[in-house]
């Protein structure tokens, strides 16, 4: 397959993960969403380093794995704070710092 | 057969993020995916990106997953489906569906005017030939290759990415302590130099066992 059809499927997961993240209210599936949305562009840089035939789009690839699991790692501790502190786990509801 | 494994791998994808994003229960959308992600290696490995389609599946399908499906299991599913509030009255349902819709949609055509779009030829190619100047076909994507990448030109990024890992692990272990977040009613009865060093809050042993003194 030619590389446009990579870059295709990298925009529909892309934009999946938006929609995801704009609706959902439940911050643990709001983070699922993240994933999709920073896969996506994973999935558009290996494809571009496929493109030209070098390894610097799977490099940037790693390192955008590498933030997306402290991304994990921050979000999931805030989470497990939140229900500790016995508020609700909905992001709508969260609104303190909204002022 | 390139084709074939091609389509399967994309549907496989597509589907998983449908899911993640439509389902109701946390779980499941964690399941999803999980038969996202592996999708994606496929695709990885069609792209001969080797090593980084092993990384895929061995720490965010195996180890990112199991962090995931452990805080499911903690907090519970306490959630509303998108397809609840989707089918429900009401000015919220609407305007959720019609802003979600609107926003996907215009993202959509954007990005794939931006990417089909452009003036690069070399997007209706199967990838760049293999000459002199581009690493063998039988090394690129393999770990070797990306090692020797990682070592020498890209050493900083390397360097700041483990340093961004570190900073990660001690903001989650400050985060879901027992006791979660710094101290309210923390005493310290008799300061001792140790103390000191230390931050508000770390490093009690009330802290490792969650109970509080009063």
């Amino acid at each position: 397959m030619t590389i446009g059809w990579y870059l295709a499927v990298s925009a529909i997961v892309f934009s999946l993960g938006a929609v995801g993240v704009i609706t959902r209210r439940n911050p643990l599936v709001v983070l699922l969403c993240l994933e999709l949305m920073l896969n996506g562009a994973n999935l558009a840089l290996i494809a571009f380093s496929r493109m030209w035939g070098n390894g610097d789009g799977q490099i940037l690839a790693l390192v955008v794995m590498t933030v997306a699991a402290c991304e994990v790692c921050i979000g999931l501790g805030m989470i497990v704070a939140i229900y500790r502190k016995r508020l609700p786990v909905d992001v709508d509801e969260l609104r303190e710092l909204q002022g | 057969m390139s084709a074939v494994l091609f389509f399967l791998a994309a549907a496989g994808a597509i589907t998983g993020a449908v899911g993640v994003v439509m389902l109701r229960n946390p779980f499941y959308s964690v399941l999803a995916l999980v038969v996202h992600l592996i999708s994606l290696a496929v695709l990885f490995l069609l792209l001969r990106a080797q090593f980084v389609a092993a990384v895929q599946v061995v720490v965010y399908a195996g180890a990112v997953m199991v962090l995931y499906v452990f805080v499911v299991a903690y907090v519970g599913d306490q959630d509303d489906s998108l397809g609840e509030r989707l089918r429900g009255s009401g000015p919220v349902a609407s305007g959720l569906r019609l802003g979600g819709a609107l926003v996907g949609g215009a993202l959509l055509v954007e990005l794939l005017i931006a990417l089909l779009g452009t003036g690069l030829v070399a997007i209706d190619h199967y990838g760049a030939p293999y000459s002199e100047a581009h690493p063998e076909p039988e090394t690129f994507g393999t770990p070797g290759y990306i090692g020797r990448l990682l070592l020498t030109r890209f050493l900083l990024s390397f360097e700041i990415a483990s340093f961004l890992l570190l900073i990660a692990a001690v903001g989650g272990v400050v985060l879901a302590r027992r006791r979660g977040g710094i101290g309210e009613d923390e005493q310290r009865d008799v300061l001792t130099p140790l103390d000191l060093l230390r931050p508000l809050g770390t490093g009690t042993m009330r802290e490792g066992i969650g109970r509080r003194e009063s």
